[in-house]
């Protein structure tokens, strides 16, 4: 079993369970995790899915495309360890993975 | 009734969004989200990209696992059409005789696909492109089609058009209109769109009507034109709008005008019920007031939020700013905000480029930014909307002026 931990602004953790293909976008969303919106649905296009890779992990994770750079340059509150969660898959090597959440994703 | 409840009419986008947000605020009555279609909510713009080219499968479409309704106890009933509204009683009643009562109804009915009112319409091989179902049909007939022709030149059909130039088929699409997604962009943004298909290789058609599809034992064969062109097609798909799914709400006496009419709360004429997604007509700020209906994923889901925080008691008028995306081939299409025929063009980047945005003002004011390829400038220009700082149109088509500085040093 893959646990993802995505930890809200408030402080409110969620340890949810992570299906392998699946995206963390899908993952908290699933779970009712407040904080990620995922609109668009994972197609990179929205930027409602921002959230904190904690630094333990973030080197593990495969680098951010153009496309999410750009989409992230336009979002608020960003940080060294952003990322779009709808673009990063849920691998066996994610078990444990933190992702803290910004204050807002708009 | 043992529980309030909330029946929801609807389970797309809009549908659902309203079930999850109020699970996700805590309500605590009954649930009941019913749709006509045989399939749990899942997302409709993939159908024209993704899964037309087999990188999604059916299964992944879904918008959430069969799982979430059972542990968020939101009863989905699926196949069932709602036939009948009893205002009085609060009661919704279904094809099968079954009825649901409510305290609070969400009509998200949608819409459904404007027919083509000519000859051959209903031939073999003419498809539409809204539902799962119909997505399904028509990714199996491309697999062994060799000419398309695509009768509308709006965000559906060329995001077919591009994904069918992609699987190799000669694809041809013809309007009525003399430029592409006419009603919903600018000449600029049309232009480039033109330009960027024809070297798709997709052939455009425009000021082109159609007469009547021709046929041969029952499945299309061709299309004629008014001025008497004949296409040959194996394969045509028709994608000239949507028709709102009003007619529920029009037999229980709701107030209709082009959609279901709401106020800023985005309740109908009745307190016990809301219309929220495509179906629903409101007055927006950013429309001059005017009321608008629109077809947006975004629209779904923040007016599916609105609704669910003032049934929970947190009551907002509806202001979100629209936005909206359209991937065609190499083309990554989005725009925020809302335009008119009469708005001021500034081009940002080169327009005979596939990557530049145009920012359109009215009366002096930012309204709309159109972007292609610039996922960045629609970022920005989404905070700019929402933030209402003055910007100048000079400032706008200036590539070397920092539109973020607006932002930062705003008041």
């Amino acid at each position: 079993m893959i646990k993802i931990c995505f930890i809200e602004h408030d402080g409110t953790e969620h340890v949810v369970e992570g299906e392998v293909g699946n995206s963390l976008m899908q993952t908290a969303r699933d779970n009712l995790v407040r904080g990620i919106i995922g609109d668009c649905g994972g197609n990179c296009s929205c930027a409602t899915c921002h959230g904190y890779v904690d630094p333990a992990w973030f080197d593990k994770l495969p680098p951010r495309s153009e496309e999410e750079s750009v989409m992230l340059d336009g979002a608020m509150h960003l940080e060294q360890n952003s990322r779009l969660t709808c673009q990063i898959k849920v691998t066996e090597e994610l078990d444990g993975l933190v992702i803290r959440l910004p204050i807002s994703q708009i | 009734m043992a529980q309030p409840t909330v029946a929801i009419i609807g389970s797309g986008q809009a549908g659902l969004q309203v079930a999850a947000s109020l699970r996700e605020l805590r309500y605590e009555g009954r649930v009941v989200l019913i749709g006509d279609e045989p399939h749990a909510p899942y997302q409709r713009p993939p159908l024209s990209k993704g899964y037309l080219l087999g990188e999604v499968g059916p299964g992944q479409v879904t918008l959430r696992p069969a799982a979430f309704f059972s542990t968020q106890e939101i009863e989905l009933i699926t196949g069932k059409r709602a036939v009948a509204v009893d205002r009085v009683r609060r009661m919704v009643g279904l094809e099968d005789d079954s009825v649901v009562e409510y305290d609070h109804l969400v009509l998200a009915t949608g819409a459904r696909n404007r027919p083509l009112p000519v000859p051959g319409a209903d031939l073999q091989n003419v498809f539409f492109l809204r539902t799962l179902d119909e997505a399904v049909l028509l990714r199996a007939k491309m697999a062994v089609a060799k000419n398309a022709v695509v009768i509308g030149a709006g965000f559906i059909g060329l995001e077919f058009a591009a994904s069918a130039r992609k699987q190799g088929l000669n694809v041809t699409v013809l309007d009525v209109a003399d430029r592409p997604l006419a009603r919903a962009v600018s000449k600029a943004m049309s232009a480039a769109c033109s330009r960027e298909h024809e070297k798709m290789g997709v052939r455009l058609l425009f000021e082109t009507q159609v007469m009547r599809l021709l046929g041969e034992k029952g499945a299309v064969t061709g299309v004629e034109t008014v001025d008497g062109r004949i296409l040959d097609a194996d394969l045509v798909v028709i994608g000239i709008g949507v028709i709102p799914n009003i007619e529920l709400a029009a037999t229980c006496d709701l107030t209709i005008e082009d959609g279901i009419v709401v106020d800023e709360f985005l309740q109908t004429c009745d307190p016990h019920i809301s219309a929220i997604g495509d179906v629903a007509a409101y007055k927006s700020d950013r429309a001059h007031g005017r009321r608008v209906r629109l077809e947006s994923v975004q629209n779904a889901v923040d007016q599916g939020r609105c609704v669910a925080g003032r049934i929970v008691g947190r009551p907002a008028a509806y202001q979100a700013l629209p936005w909206f995306w359209s991937n065609q081939g190499h083309l990554h299409f989005q725009m925020t905000g809302l335009s008119s025929s009469d708005c001021e063009e500034a081009l940002r980047g080169d327009p005979n480029s596939a990557s530049f945005s145009v920012y359109l003002f009215r009366e002096g004011r930012l309204v709309c930014v159109e972007s292609l390829n610039r996922p960045a400038d629609h970022m920005l220009a989404r905070r700019l909307l929402n933030s209402c700082v003055a910007v100048e149109p000079a400032q706008a088509a200036d590539a070397n002026f920092d539109l973020k500085s607006l932002l930062a040093g705003g008041p």
